[in-house]
């Protein structure tokens, strides 16, 4: 019992020696784990572990903790999660730039993958609107794309609405005979499009790449006129010259890492390496194929990731 | 007393003196039948008649944000709430290391599969005999053949922790509330908006107040699994016969002998029914609880559901249904079970011949997982699985429904949800509000009437009217649809005891099968819009329907059915004349659960795509608005809480009309 004692008096002065340890060497991580958030899609799972793996060679220890994917941002600004590795421009964007305002988070860089999101259908719809990609032939099969709920108007399948698109806007600014309907989660979205594929019945929805989708389900996004600086806020820009959003998104969005502005100092060496990691699209593809297609755990996955991919981030360690 | 509850319950006074009732319903008919005219006429209504008039909508989000900033920031509350969070986390550690062997203090876990499997397999047996202990054995027998152990553990980790943390609270609050009269008062309009708050409302003050984690999910769990303990406890406390506390006072006991060696055994059914709602309320968190950090079985499911797996998601909602019931069956057994007492002299292997056996096996287990490694783990490459068996059933399915899926859905889209939905809308705001008077009028007059009132004014006030209209319609719809179906199951199924326990066995599943896996076939079948949304909700909001239906019929006094036979009633007759009206405050009170059900899966529909407060909720969300999210949450409560007031008021007035209780 006695000993008991001692060793907790001891643990106590360890910790506490540990909280300070920062201030006095601050070149040495701190031997508290990393909390790094898992959302709900498989890549950023993947990499999450594959971040985690590299930062336990550093010597970190590391913890995962599931989270929401928008409400993580909060979490982060708060320091109770360490970093984000997947900031999408489009999904997340509005969510993070809401917590860069309020401060307690910055952006650690981009990766080298950029992210397109935007209208997209399967192949077996160009069957029945053979003029796609283009969007006015699009809007000349609306009538294809009708449902009971949207009349003679096409439907197309938006994402959740705190994704924050401007879908109804474009619609109105290009004048398409379309209406959208906003899906819940990407969840349903794939739920649509695979009860769709039973009967090949053509479809347009909200999509995006790097994705799993991709693989089981080839498809194309719809052209519609090239995104320009500025036509999201001044509607002389864009073939519309009335309206604001009568173009695409842009096809090189960002996919950023964010992270805790405590880590800079509480982890100096983990944040120098967050800041030099860096993934492609195939990169990031394959690492979902690991869990999708090969059915491997994502803690399974991300090690057979490193070991096949050594070349890639044995620069980022040193 | 009676005669006149019981006329005026029935309208029948209603006419001879004046009544706010029947102005109200001039009013509200007034407004509709002016904007009808001025409608076919080719005007509308001025806004301010038709709509909140905008004087009255107050930016509450905005104050919401200010308190919510100065609480805990200024004030520093958020250090106290970490500070309590960091308490619950200590027990999270212990759990999680003995479970999934998280590398915390004491670093002994984790504890073998074939071990708790066994352990289980005693608890069952112990409590009721074979036929419990194999269900429960069994349970995680399954669970680590399917290869989910560790899931299953790690939220087992938390709910062992959550559950055992929200009984103690439960009851002592119980007990404090059946102490104190005035802290009641405090204390029920609290649990009541506790349990009609849409959780998506409270997830960003869970994440600035305690963090993510474990242990917020831990708390949410708690602050959920709560309500219904202090409920039943305050109960059980309050129904402690005069006699057994006059025989206490006789042998002498002080007060607190009193409390704790008298009244807490004597209510001990209530408490323990209590104890069995805490621990479905924690199962039924288990996914939600995973948005903030809740590890394991819950965040696993919406991975999967994300890419599509609904086979391997559905295996995992297998394992909460089965872990549900096993922990129910055995807590029920728990409450039946009355201690048992030994003869004087019995030998004390005789008395403790369980715990014996049960040291036994685990012993065995142990010896076994130390040799054997499949015996301490099952590793997800080494074990089973029926995903793919479910996918292509589920395919099967998908495609043979699929065409009367269309027709159905095209049907009730165009010629029942749009004009519906359209109607709700057109409504003008003092309609609702003056009819929503009316009933409460009519319900318990004056008080009733200020209460709906308040209720319906302050969702005009919140600038959220027509997002409320349309979560109204979707909600009285599905509410309507689950009468539809629940009362005659509920009907049929009263018929006989065996009938009565399969379909209980089936509501027992459809409450714990976690939502999200079938909102995933609903949209398969329906495609994204209202249909899809509405049987979604109806899956779920069916069941107390057809569970308080069972009840409420089976529940008729033998002496009412005698009397009836011997007057010479057929079948028929007995049900519609006897049964059925004794049994109509009962059924209501299903009804009341089912508009609860209904709200709350509305919510959650917002994943399938709503137009209501469940889309506006989700986007509050990503801006991290406090205060927006609090102004809907308390939207959607308010529903709850007014039909919850007038619903329980009449059946309560009923039942003592009918001398029933």
């Amino acid at each position: 019992m006695k000993s008991n004692f001692k060793n907790a008096i001891a643990a106590l002065t360890f910790g506490l020696a540990l909280s300070v340890a920062p201030m006095i060497a601050s070149a040495e991580d701190s031997s508290d784990p990393i909390i790094i958030p898992i959302h709900n899609w498989s890549s950023q799972i993947v990499m999450s572990h594959v971040v985690g793996q590299l930062f336990q060679k550093l010597g970190n220890s590391v913890e995962y903790v599931s989270t929401d994917s928008q409400a993580v941002y909060e979490a982060v600004r708060q320091g109770d999660a360490t970093l984000e590795l997947e900031v999408w421009e489009g999904a997340f964007g509005a969510s993070f730039n809401a917590a860069l305002e309020k401060g307690g988070i910055h952006d650690a860089g981009d990766h080298n993958a950029v992210t397109r999101e935007d209208w997209w259908y399967p192949l077996w719809t160009k069957e029945s609107c053979p003029g796609l990609p283009d969007w006015k032939a699009l809007n000349e099969c609306a009538a294809k794309f009708a449902t009971p709920e949207t009349g003679d108007k096409g439907r197309f399948l938006g994402g959740p609405v705190d994704w924050l698109k401007h879908d109804a806007e474009r619609v109105d600014a290009l004048d398409i005979n379309f209406t959208v309907v906003n899906a819940g989660s990407a969840a349903a979205l794939w739920a649509e499009l695979a009860s769709a594929e039973k009967t090949k019945r053509p479809v347009v929805i909200f999509n995006w790449t790097p994705n799993f989708v991709e693989a089981l389900y080839p498809g194309e996004f719809v052209e519609f006129p090239k995104w320009v600086e500025g036509c999201n806020k001044d509607p002389s820009v864009g073939p519309n010259p009335d309206k604001t959003y009568d173009c695409g998104n842009p096809a090189t969005g960002y996919l950023k890492k964010a992270a805790w502005d405590g880590m800079k100092d509480k982890w100096p060496k983990a944040h120098t390496l967050l800041t030099k990691i860096s993934f492609t699209n195939p990169q990031i593809a394959e690492m979902a194929k690991l869990v999708d297609i090969d059915e491997m755990e994502p803690e399974d996955a991300a090690s057979a990731w490193l070991k096949a991919n050594e070349s890639v981030w044995s620069g980022w360690l040193k | 007393m009676n005669a006149f509850n019981l006329s005026s319950s029935n309208g029948l006074l209603v006419k001879k003196s004046f009544n706010l009732g029947t102005v109200l319903w001039m009013l509200a008919l007034a407004l509709v039948i002016l904007k009808f005219i001025s409608w076919t006429m080719g005007a509308g209504l001025p806004v301010w008649l038709s709509k909140p008039p905008n004087f009255l909508v107050w930016p509450f989000a905005d104050w919401i944000n200010a308190f919510f900033n100065f609480i805990s920031e200024d004030l520093g509350l958020k250090s106290l709430t970490r500070l309590f969070a960091s308490g619950v986390e200590w027990f999270l550690d212990i759990t999680a290391n003995l479970l999934y062997g998280k590398s915390r203090w004491p670093r002994i876990g984790p504890i073998p599969w074939t071990v708790i499997a066994v352990t289980a397999f005693m608890a069952g047996y112990a409590l009721r005999g074979w036929k419990l202990g194999i269900l429960a054995g069994g349970t995680f027998v399954w669970v680590a053949v399917m290869g989910q152990w560790k899931w299953t553990m790690e939220t087992m980790s938390v709910i062992v922790v959550a559950a055992p943390l929200a009984i103690v609270m439960g009851l002592l609050l119980g007990i404090l509330a059946w102490r104190y009269k005035n802290f009641e008062n405090i204390l029920s309009p609290i649990l009541n908006l506790a349990q009609t708050y849409p959780h998506f409302a409270y997830m960003v003050p869970v994440i600035v107040f305690i963090g993510v984690g474990p242990k917020a999910g831990a708390i949410v769990t708690i602050i959920f699994a709560v309500p219904p303990m202090v409920r039943m406890s305050l109960l059980g406390m309050k129904k402690v016969p005069k006699e057994v506390i006059e025989s206490g006072q006789m042998s002498g006991c002080t007060k607190r002998q009193l409390l704790w060696s008298v009244r807490v055994p004597t209510a001990r059914t209530e408490i323990l029914i209590g104890v069995n709602q805490v621990i479905m309320q924690c199962l039924a968190m288990v996914v939600l609880a995973s948005f903030i950090g809740m590890p394991g079985l819950g965040q696993k499911l919406l991975q999967l559901l994300q890419a599509l797996k609904i086979g391997r998601s559905f295996e995992i909602g297998v394992t909460i249904v089965l872990l549900a019931i096993t922990l129910d069956r055995c807590s029920k057994a728990w409450a039946e079970k009355q201690p048992e007492h030994f003869e004087r002299g019995t030998s004390w292997a005789v008395r403790n011949k369980m715990l014996l056996i049960w040291l036994g096996l685990m012993a065995v287990a142990f010896i076994l997982a130390y040799f054997i490694p499949i015996a301490h783990e099952i590793k997800r490459t080494q074990a089973f699985s029926i995903a793919k068996y479910l996918d292509d059933w589920l395919d099967l399915f998908v495609r043979f429904v699929q065409p009367a899926a269309d027709w159905l859905r095209a049907f009730l889209i165009v010629n029942i949800l749009i004009p519906l939905r359209e109607f709700y809308l057109w409504l003008p705001f003092w309609s609702v509000l003056a009819f929503f008077g009316f009933l409460g009028w009519r319900v318990g007059k004056l008080y009733s009437c200020l209460v709906c009132l308040a209720y319906v004014g302050l969702i005009g006030m919140s600038s959220w009217w027509d997002r409320s209209m349309i979560t109204a319609y979707t909600v009285s719809f599905s509410v309507f649809v689950c009468c539809l179906i629940g009362l005659p199951l509920g009907i049929w199924a009263s018929a006989n005891e065996k009938r009565a326990l399969k379909v209980l066995l089936i509501c027992d599943t459809a409450q714990t099968f976690p939502s999200f896996i079938y909102l995933i076939p609903v949209v398969m079948l329906f495609g994204v819009n209202d249909v899809a949304v509405i049987g979604a909700v109806v899956v779920s909001g069916m069941v107390p329907m057809a569970r308080y239906t069972i009840e409420g019929l089976r529940g008729v006094p033998t002496q009412m059915l005698e009397a009836g036979q011997m007057s010479g009633a057929t079948t028929m007759q007995s049900l519609w004349n006897i049964k059925l009206p004794l049994a109509v405050p009962t059924i209501m009170i299903g009804l009341n659960q089912t508009v609860m059900f209904s709200l709350f899966m509305m919510i959650i529909a917002a994943f399938i795509g709503t137009q209501g407060l469940g889309q506006e909720l989700q986007r509050s969300l990503s801006a991290a608005d406090v205060g927006k999210g609090t102004v809907l949450g308390l939207c959607v409560a308010f529903m709850g809480l007014m039909i919850d007031h007038m619903i329980t008021r009449w059946s309560k007035e009923r039942k003592a009309a009918l001398g029933v209780e």
